[in-house]
């Protein structure tokens, strides 16, 4: 591959290599934050500080982690920024944080930051590393986001907690839809959204499978 | 004995780990390809869940929790925001010393679990049980009892979603759909099936 430059490092993983589409990173709390935009955007805010800043500190120790502990390393790297994020959400959004429940401290195991500790940091300098944890981090948000749109408008009419769609029950005209705000909805919009984005990029299609296609790096974790 | 044997119907059941809290979901998608591989993921991660929820809720209650320390005359001191950080060393420690374990008295089983044992630490529902372990304040009996149940909840998951992708690949998909997009609606139709559970208690 060719030198990297700052602008692809931030802006690839948004679309071309969206980790949620395509790497298969980071799902777990892509499904379960996702029925009120709030909580959402502020769970994007989070991964993405987290995302952004272990990778830039890993990329700083990087030459000085031996390579046998190197896991732990950056477990304990990841943990103490989430406990940061953690203990700022609980004294300045203490609702939210009690929606998001047990899903902040699930951050350190959301794959997208490890993932990019371990297959980026490890091998760019810090400030690289900074931008590609912020673009990886964009590209979490914005699969979020058009999942927790979907959510939330067809589920209760509204957007931010601002009614758009007067619902049935107070006297308007919407029926919502109250499958949306079942988990089982993120999956159907996270699915056909992935079809929506490989019908634009034909290249990200999947080989068909009935030959057993090669197992593709990119599929660990 | 009636109280945890609906604790595990529960944790199986109707919270489960997989389906109801989308936990461990990376590796819920990567390794259903087969149901051999889903076979020995889930068994490693019933093992291991059993183990450290457990473990997790001595350290918390004995250590973290507010007033915990009072036997060592500090009773003011809440240690509790440190758990995070706690429980995922508790984790990456004893995924390690079990493959230890495993390699020197077990070497059948360390084979079959093989690659899926380091792969355990970044697996969310491990971290996932541990937190909702401390979030609904469970007795130790409580913690080990949920421990199982979670991680055979997911181990079904994974199975169930393993022998349904095995026949899949057969189908004739839509182009885009293929592959990742074919199994999140899978998946979520299986979600949809495992609803039904909701509200039924012992």
């Amino acid at each position: 591959m060719a030198e990297v430059t700052a602008k692809q490092v931030l802006f690839e993983p948004i679309f071309n290599n969206n980790p949620i589409a395509l790497q298969i990173l980071g799902i777990c709390s892509a499904l379960a934050v996702t029925s009120s935009l709030n909580v959402t955007l502020v769970m994007c805010a989070s991964v993405i500080a987290v995302t952004a800043f272990s990778s830039m500190f890993v990329s700083v120790v990087r030459s000085q982690i031996p390579n046998s502990i190197r896991i732990i390393v950056q477990m304990t790297i990841i943990a103490s920024l989430v406990i940061v994020v953690d203990q700022i959400l609980k004294a300045f959004a203490y609702e939210i944080s009690k929606q998001l429940s047990v899903f902040v401290g699930l951050i350190i195991t959301n794959c997208i930051v490890m993932g990019r500790a371990e297959g980026f940091a490890m091998q760019n300098g810090p400030v690289l590393s900074f931008l590609d944890g912020v673009g990886n981090g964009l590209g979490y948000s914005i699969m979020l986001i058009v999942i927790a749109f979907f959510r939330e408008l067809l589920g209760s009419g509204s957007l931010f907690g601002i009614t758009l769609m007067p619902v049935v029950n107070d006297g308007g005209w919407y029926q919502p839809n109250g499958l949306m705000l079942l988990p089982p909805s993120a999956f159907f919009i996270i699915g056909l959204s992935i079809w929506g984005l490989r019908a634009w990029k034909g290249d990200q299609v999947e080989e068909a499978d009935y030959k057993m296609s090669r197992h593709k790096t990119r599929e660990a974790f | 004995m009636e109280h945890y044997i609906s604790l595990i119907l529960k944790a199986v059941f109707v919270e489960n780990m997989a389906l109801a809290f989308f936990l461990g979901m990376c590796t819920f998608l990567a390794i259903s390809k087969k149901i051999e591989a889903a076979i020995g993921l889930g068994i490693a991660v019933v093992v291991v869940l059993t183990v450290t929820v457990p473990v997790n809720n001595l350290i918390y209650n004995g250590l973290l929790r507010e007033g915990a320390l009072a036997w060592a005359g500090l009773p003011e001191v809440d240690l509790s925001f440190l758990g995070l950080l706690t429980y995922i060393g508790v984790i990456a420690a004893i995924v390690q010393i079990m493959e230890m374990v495993l390699d020197k008295y077990i070497p059948a089983l360390y084979a079959a679990l093989g690659v899926f044992l380091p792969l355990i630490t970044v697996n969310c529902a491990i971290m996932g049980a541990s937190l909702f372990m401390v979030e609904r304040d469970y007795t130790f009996g409580e913690s080990l009892v949920y421990g199982f149940g979670a991680g055979l909840g997911w181990a079904l998951a994974i199975v169930a979603l393993a022998g349904i992708r095995e026949k899949l690949k057969y189908s004739d998909v839509p182009e885009g759909l293929r592959g990742l997009g074919i199994t999140f609606i899978t998946v979520g139709l299986m979600s949809l099936g495992f609803m039904s559970f909701s509200g039924i208690s012992l």
